[in-house]
């Protein structure tokens, strides 16, 4: 047949030209692309690899015991023992600093997995199915919306109780409603889709076309939201920490310890709530940073 | 011709910075453009024709620039003009119009408005004159009741008539050169006719100049003085448009009309003369076979209703006791036709007319207001379509779908697409068996075998349009409905699946439903026509009778519209 010897265009009128495309692209090749193309979305990948680094070997690499107090160093500022000082129970910050990443990164991931989870499947359905599904989960996702989030959470830790899943938990929940309404968008474009159509005639059931021919297809966009999400599920841990709510002192987290650095800086001690802070605000930072570039390497129109 | 051309393009070069290096997408072209004259640029995809018009107006994407040669417009040089110039050209001097005329209205703008935007910001009407003006350039476009029509929005016209909306903005500023890029695919043949006529109307009388970029030499040939056929990149041969259908030399042109559907020719016309030829199918044979048999699929009184906006006070509404403001829609207004076993019938119409409801609803994807629709003796049409699926009727009814892209599953390799109905409803299990049976498939259809572990985006259209077909025949269906299978690919590609879809008919002893505005392609394939308007069936009977010497009214306004080229 005549066609086949032809580089692999389309043939569909309204995209003017395409050129050929590559017979296999491997994810790493890709990703080199898109480094070399926005540098900056190289930064937050090497700083999102600094922050794994830290969750995961912290404990091991750090110079000092978090927990130890030492007041014969209590409140000294940085230097060349102490990188980034002292507290005011001569604790070493920059051991806690780094120790604390594991918590803080481990809520986040939790929270976000769990949101993706629930929220991301009533999103989908909802799309998928319309109907009484449909406006559950939208009345839902309003009725949580129509609360200012911050003490939403406030709130649901202090009804259930003061931990570290607690936390997890409420932080999911004031999420739902931008994982259900970013789901639910995008399955209700796809749900009468040509591909969705053909494989109903193939004999698949509802439910299978969902989890087999909606779900995958959404997938990119899932991640993309879920590393922007991120870097908001650390500040609202830290938050609730921050006003006392969750995790609980003398354990290293980056809101506690900012909380308790704040009352020294009218007095000078800067450094005891500066570089906490400065850990999350560069967390935050990278979460969003990398946002863009997951967008970019999972996004079919740049991937040509 | 003795005074220098309009526009005048001499060995233009563009070129695409890609990934891989930079692609040359036109290749040192000359094309030009007399005053007054209309000239077609032909080519399938890919071949560079609408880049060159871009590279014209300079509206190239950012990847894209003009490498070597010269464009020059009544003497100014458009390659080297400064952006202010350019935008004082465009609208002005030379003006577009696109493919979808919806995307180019704002669509929360009175489309008077949208006219009178364009001649204020060009000058040709103050503000006092502006709404005089613009409803005189709807008047120009023909556009009935023209002062109704100010105040309407894109949302509100139909698709023929948003493109007149698009001419008369074209136009309000008395260009000298319009570039027309396929501005009628999408549109019914009627409303193409239409379009056309008008736009050669308004040019003419006012001295334009014309370029029309087009995929249909049909459409060249009946509108254009000069045609300029296009193949990768490279022009490969222009002529007068008389000229160029009598005596056509390059040999892409010569496969390129032999390709195009016309009055007399039959499917393996359509190939190119170096393709083994298999005998001519009879077409009539099979069916007339069958005459005596009972109907594969009987299809009486079918309905389909859905209901219109409720109307009355919001309280009425809210409570639920608005009053419907007239009976329901008819979409599909009690039709009924058999198809026999073997056979091919074509249902035919113009958008809206209700042919792709009625295929939905015989392949059970859509539920009928009302009517049965008896497959094999049994009325199908009461199995829920929701239920279908666990039916085993599904098996034996299956569909090709008309955009072969939006058909696959971005996310499934072409050999996980086509099995899966098999996966679903057929007996072969384990990874080697389907492996096999899906190699056959690939086989059957034509697809070679090393494209199966492909994923969709990394096919051509006409192989995914293989892939496609190959699933539809996966469990050996009876009934298989074409979805215009091949309105979204090249004419060369359609001559190739148009023959490949007739072959495997045959072979595999299938039943065919082909839903197609193109006649051209229905009296090649189709034994039966149904021609539909409005939900309901027009004419109905072979397929020579209907094309050949119809007796409605509709279907001869459809077969009058056809541009032919000239044999």
């Amino acid at each position: 047949m005549n066609d086949m010897s032809q580089p692999p265009v389309a043939a569909d009128g309204a995209q003017p030209l395409r050129f050929e495309a590559p017979p296999s692209t491997s994810l790493i090749a890709h990703a080199r692309h898109i480094v070399a193309e926005n540098p900056v979305t190289g930064f937050a990948f090497a700083l999102f690899a600094l922050i794994l680094l830290a969750a995961v070997f912290g404990p091991w690499i750090v110079p000092y015991d978090p927990l130890a107090s030492n007041t014969s160093v209590a409140l000294h500022g940085p230097s060349a023992a102490h990188w980034f000082g002292t507290d005011q129970l001569g604790r070493d910050i920059f051991s806690r600093v780094i120790v604390a990443t594991r918590l803080d990164f481990s809520i986040a991931v939790a929270s976000v997995a769990l949101v993706f989870l629930l929220g991301g499947l009533a999103g989908v359905m909802a799309g998928f199915f319309g109907g009484w599904v449909d406006t559950v989960v939208g009345r839902i996702a309003d009725t949580i919306m129509a609360f200012p989030l911050f003490v939403l959470a406030m709130g649901i830790v202090a009804a259930l109780g003061n931990t570290v899943t607690n936390i997890v938990i409420a932080t999911a929940i004031i999420n739902f409603p931008l994982y259900a309404r970013v789901a639910r968008a995008e399955a209700n474009v796809r749900r009468d889709a040509g591909f969705v159509q053909a494989a109903r005639l193939s004999g698949n059931s509802e439910w299978r076309l969902l989890l087999t021919q909606i779900v995958p297809n959404i997938m990119p966009i899932m991640a993309v939201q879920m590393s922007l999400t991120m870097g908001y599920a650390i500040l609202n841990a830290a938050g609730l920490s921050f006003i006392g709510l969750g995790v609980r002192p003398p354990t290293p987290e980056w809101g506690i310890m900012v909380a308790e650095g704040a009352s020294f800086i009218v007095s000078g001690e800067w450094w005891v709530a500066f570089f906490p802070g400065l850990a999350l605000m560069t967390a935050v930072f990278c979460f969003n940073l990398l946002g863009d570039g997951v967008r970019d390497l999972v996004d079919p129109q740049r991937r040509n | 011709m003795s005074s220098p051309p309009l526009l005048d393009i001499r060995n233009l070069t563009v070129e695409f910075a890609t990934r891989r290096g930079t692609v040359q997408a036109v290749k040192a072209i000359d094309v030009s453009v007399g005053k007054g004259q209309t000239v077609a640029i032909v080519g399938e995809s890919g071949s560079g024709k609408s880049v060159t018009s871009y590279a014209v107006v300079r509206i190239l994407d950012r990847a894209g620039k003009v490498a070597e040669g010269s464009i020059s417009f009544s003497g100014v040089d458009l390659v080297a003009a400064s952006e202010a110039q350019m935008r004082d050209l465009r609208g002005r001097e030379i003006s577009m119009i696109f493919q979808n005329p919806r995307a180019a209205l704002n669509p929360i703008r009175k489309v008077g408005k949208q006219i009178e935007d364009v001649l204020l910001q060009h000058v040709q009407a103050t503000r006092a004159t502006a709404r005089e003006k613009a409803i005189e350039a709807l008047e120009k476009v023909k556009i009935a009741r023209p002062q109704e029509r100010y105040d309407a929005y894109p949302f509100e016209l139909s698709g023929g008539m948003c493109q007149r909306v698009v001419i008369a903005l074209a136009l309000a500023c008395q260009p000298q050169l319009l570039i027309a890029d396929e501005p009628t695919t999408g549109l019914d043949v009627t409303t193409q006719k239409a379009v056309m006529d008008l736009i050669v109307e308004l040019t003419r009388e006012r001295g334009m100049s014309t370029i029309l970029i087009t995929h249909d030499l049909g459409l060249a040939a009946a509108y254009c003085d000069k045609v300029v056929v296009m193949e990768k990149g490279r022009v490969v041969e222009t002529a007068d448009a008389k000229e160029i259908f009598r005596n056509p030399q390059h040999p892409y042109t010569r496969k390129l009309m032999k390709a195009t559907p016309r009055v007399g020719s039959s499917l393996t016309d359509l190939l190119p003369d170096d393709q083994p030829k298999r005998s001519a199918p009879a077409k009539t044979a099979a069916a007339l076979a069958t005459a005596s048999e009972p109907p594969l699929l009987i299809v009486e009184n079918l309905v389909k209703e859905y209901p219109r906006p409720v109307t009355g006070s919001f309280l009425a509404k809210l409570i639920g006791k608005g009053e419907p403001e007239k009976p329901a829609f008819r979409a599909v207004d009690g039709i009924g036709f058999t198809v026999r076993r073997g056979e091919t019938l074509g249902l035919v119409g113009e958008s809206g007319c209700g042919k792709s409801t009625t295929s939905m609803m015989v392949n059970r994807l859509l539920d009928p207001t009302s009517g049965r629709i008896v497959f094999d003796g049994q009325d199908i049409g009461a199995i829920p379509a929701r239920q279908f699926a666990t039916s085993a009727f599904r098996r034996r009814i299956q569909m090709v779908f008309q955009d072969p892209t939006d058909s696959l599953n971005p996310r499934f390799t072409a050999e996980r697409a086509i099995v899966d109905p098999i996966l679903r409803m057929g007996k072969i299990r384990g990874r080697d068996a389907l492996r096999a049976r899906c190699e056959e498939l690939a086989q059957l259809v034509g697809l070679p075998i090393e494209l199966i572990d492909r994923f969709p985006h990394q096919l051509s259209g006409g192989q995914k349009a293989r892939v496609g077909i190959a699933r539809a025949i996966a469990l050996d269906p009876d009934l298989v409905i074409l979805d215009e299978p091949t309105a979204a690919l090249d004419v060369s590609v359609q001559a190739v699946v148009l023959n490949l879809l007739e072959e495997l008919k045959q072979r595999l002893g299938m039943s065919y439903i082909f839903v197609s505005h193109d006649l051209n392609v229905v009296r090649l394939l189709c034994d039966r026509v149904i021609v539909m308007k409005t939900g309901q069936i027009v004419e109905q009977g072979t397929a020579e009778e209907v094309l050949g010497a119809p007796r409605a009214e509709y279907t001869k306004e459809l077969l009058n519209a056809i541009p032919h080229p000239p044999l």
